[in-house]
């Protein structure tokens, strides 16, 4: 129950609209530190928009999104914050930010959420090395001195450089692909492209990962390697995972927590236990249309 | 029909092709077989029949159907995709091969021509091809920057060049400033008006993207004509102060060059000196961009062009890395611009049109998108080719002497030879010359990346 106890992530009433439709509507969770966070819900559920709430690619139309990057939420900071007019603020050791009044790239780069997305977008005609370099932008950036220092090729940017390059061939090694570290990220077959969005999402140091359909098109081996990737992210390097899927072993294998969405709304949330005996869950997946029905189910299942 | 050539035989081809032919008589009776002429004495209308050229219309329609299906029945090539190009291949040829020589060649340039042609004949050959080429060079080059590596369609950059040839002029005749102090300041102008019209364009891709950076282009263009006040108008700018080597102007006067240095005036020593000083503002304008593309920067320039959600989700402002694609590409055209304006003596706005933005842009296509080797080698072909083709002088004499054409003039086929030459170019190598990608960085081995896989970005 970390999710409660220590959240990394409060979403409250997050509603999006796009014109007459809600997408997603009234939903409020929590995602726990050090936790590995499962959406789940039938196509079309919205879980895809909540993403995309969370990492600044859409402006909620209502709610809050409030993320503490280190120590533990305080309810009344974050009110504080919320009345004021700022998108972060430091209360103690917690570092807490404001996702929805912040715009996508500074989400990433400041209060650190990093993305992968459905349907793969790497840098394909650029090599795997350059894709991780390119996620070292800000470090990188800020070592060559917003470029001038680079330019003049200073020893402060070549370390720091070498370091990134350094970090790059560890977690290229991670996800078994130091061997071609020069071959075109285009060239790659799919499951190492997508290993690879994980790895480059990673080196931007993020404290949460989303991560839309990791296991989309991966066959029952790639499944299992990338759920030891998933763990090995959370145990050794501290960060924790919000992730969307659809292959269910995925999610009851690795999951901590479960977030159930039907029709942009909430309708099952706890361990994946919990969530698995949920009849409204077995509702939706199974496609109940009416109450009396469900309590038909109910009932079945309970008999 | 022609689907399903290659299954039938010869006599099939023979129909098909006699066909042809027989369309081609249809054609030719009403068009090209009678003609009407009023005799000369009598004034009366006379219908002459001409059968040759139908004939010759005829065999050239059957020959043309029959190299056609020829062609269709051979079996198709099987394509291989070579999608890693070995590094020992046209990259490495370009880059370690024509590199050094091309450098090498274009510092000798000057010392070959004057060798050669003597001082007075190789004006010519410094003034409209090498520094007009190296104007051309440093524009692509600068381009380069915006469409190659960020992948943003700029069909206004001539604008930016006449930004830095109008600031060059205005303080010049204006303020009496030196060239060498005006030609930072026209980059920096430039490379605002660059950040200026970068704001607005900042939201919109493709092909929205071209046709305000056009707009942009031509507002430039037109304000120069209307205000006459501040830019002359279409009467232009004349008598822009000459380009100076530490205060000594090259003249035929006192305290010239010529006679600091104890030399007999010449006007070559004015075109050396241009010559070299353009050659080192592409240097510069190349280095830099080589430089940059090893910086994260130029790794985030190139990665916006592949995928410009994919940078946002990894913490990367896109919008001040397109103002400083923007601002850099066109900060090096202030430089050009200052440049040609000190070279020309005389700026009006006739030398902005949208032909230059296209040629530019032609320019860096044909080079192969973010090649700076390709980029070079493309001006040369490109406007050195055009100018080469006003030299015809002997196909002139070769077409009077052998056809009797008396009134055929190259010179007015140029564009139409060129045309032909660059489409043949597209079918060739549809990446431009240079279609692999160097990466900026590499573990063991410097692989180059396929142009199939490069996108050319999205705007």
């Amino acid at each position: 129950m970390r999710w409660l106890s220590d959240p990394l992530l409060v979403v409250e009433h997050l509603t999006m609209r796009f014109g007459g439709l809600v997408a997603v509507n009234d939903l409020s969770f929590q995602v726990g530190r050090g936790d590995i966070t499962a959406l789940i819900g039938p196509n079309g559920a919205g879980k895809t928009t909540v993403f995309n709430c969370v990492t600044g690619f859409y402006k909620p139309t209502e709610g809050r999104l409030a993320l503490a990057r280190a120590g533990a939420v305080d309810r009344d900071a974050i009110e504080a914050l919320t009345r004021s007019s700022a998108r972060q603020a430091q209360s103690g050791a917690a570092e807490l930010f404001l996702l929805e009044r912040m715009p996508g790239h500074l989400i990433a780069h400041q209060a650190k959420v990093a993305r992968t997305f459905q349907n793969i977008r790497l840098f394909q005609g650029m090599t795997v090395l350059e894709n991780i370099m390119v996620a070292h932008h800000n470090l990188l950036m800020r070592a060559s001195g917003m470029t001038v220092l680079g330019l003049l090729g200073a020893p402060h940017y070549r370390a720091t450089e070498a370091w990134a390059v350094e970090r790059a061939k560890y977690w290229l090694d991670k996800i078994g692909l130091l061997d071609r570290a020069d071959d075109p990220a285009g060239e790659l077959p799919y499951g190492a492209q997508r290993r690879l969005e994980i790895a480059r999402a990673m080196c931007t140091d993020p404290v949460l990962l989303c991560l839309d359909e990791p296991a989309a098109g991966l066959n029952p081996r790639e499944s299992l390697e990338l759920n030891a990737l998933l763990n090995t992210i959370r145990d050794e390097h501290g960060v924790s995972i919000l992730l969307i899927e659809h292959d269910m072993s995925v999610v009851m294998q690795i999951s901590d927590h479960v977030v159930v969405l039907d029709y942009g709304t909430k309708i099952s949330d706890g361990t994946p236990v919990e969530v698995r005996n949920d009849p409204k869950v077995i509702a939706a997946y199974l496609g109940v249309a009416d109450e009396e029905e469900l309590a038909h189910v109910e009932a079945e299942i309970h008999a | 029909m022609d689907a399903s050539a290659d299954s039938k035989g010869g006599a099939y081809v023979f129909k098909e092709a006699m066909i042809a032919a027989l369309i081609t008589l249809a054609l030719c009776t009403p068009i090209i077989m009678f003609r009407t002429e009023a005799d000369q004495n009598t004034s009366k209308l006379e219908l002459i029949f001409r059968l040759t050229p139908v004939l010759v219309f005829m065999a050239l329609a059957f020959a043309g159907r029959l190299v056609v299906l020829a062609l269709r029945m051979r079996p198709a090539r099987v394509k291989a995709v070579p999608s890693v190009a070995p590094p020992s291949g046209i990259r490495a040829f370009f880059t370690y091969v024509i590199g050094p020589l091309g450098l090498l060649f274009l510092f000798a340039y000057p010392v070959i021509v004057v060798w050669w042609l003597g001082p007075s004949g190789a004006l010519k050959w410094m003034d409209s091809y090498g520094i007009q080429i190296l104007i051309y060079v440093m524009l692509g080059w600068g381009l380069n920057i915006v469409v190659g590596l960020a992948g943003l369609l700029d069909l206004g950059y001539v604008a930016f060049y006449a930004v830095g040839a109008y600031a060059y002029t205005l303080l010049a005749t204006g303020f009496g400033l030196s060239f060498w102090i005006c030609l930072p300041i026209a980059g920096v102008l430039a490379a605002l008006w660059g950040m200026i019209l970068g704001f607005p364009v900042l939201r919109l891709r493709g092909d929205y993207l071209a046709i305000v950076t056009l707009a942009f282009g031509e507002i430039i263009r037109t304000i120069l004509i209307n205000w006459t006040a501040f830019s002359g108008g279409t009467a232009g700018i004349s008598s822009i102060p000459k380009i100076t080597f530490f205060g000594l102007v090259f003249a035929d006067r006192e305290n010239s060059f010529d006679e600091y240095f104890g030399m007999d005036y010449s006007p070559i020593h004015g075109k050396l000196f241009l010559y070299y000083v353009i050659l080192g503002l592409a240097l510069i304008t190349n280095l830099v961009t080589l430089r940059l593309r090893r910086l994260p920067i130029g790794r985030a320039w190139e990665a916006l062009r592949e995928d410009e959600i994919a940078c946002r989700s990894l913490g990367i402002n896109t919008t001040t890395t397109k103002l400083t694609a923007f601002a850099l590409g066109a900060f090096f055209a202030g430089l050009a611009g200052s440049f040609f304006a000190v070279r020309q003596g005389f700026v009006s706005p006739e030398s902005f049109t949208f032909n230059e933005s296209a040629t530019i842009l032609a320019i860096v296509v044909l080079g192969g998108m973010g090649s700076q080797i390709g980029v070079a080698l493309a001006a040369v072909a490109l406007i050195g080719g055009f100018e080469m083709l006003r030299e015809l002088g002997w196909l002139k004499t070769f077409m009077v002497d052998y056809f009797g054409m008396t009134n055929f003039d190259p010179a007015q086929y140029r564009g139409l030879l060129f045309g032909l030459a660059m489409v043949v170019m597209m079918v060739v190598r549809p990446r431009g010359f240079v279609s692999t990608r160097s990466p900026s960085i590499f573990l063991t081995r410097r692989t180059a990346v396929s142009g199939d896989l490069v996108k050319e970005g999205h705007g």
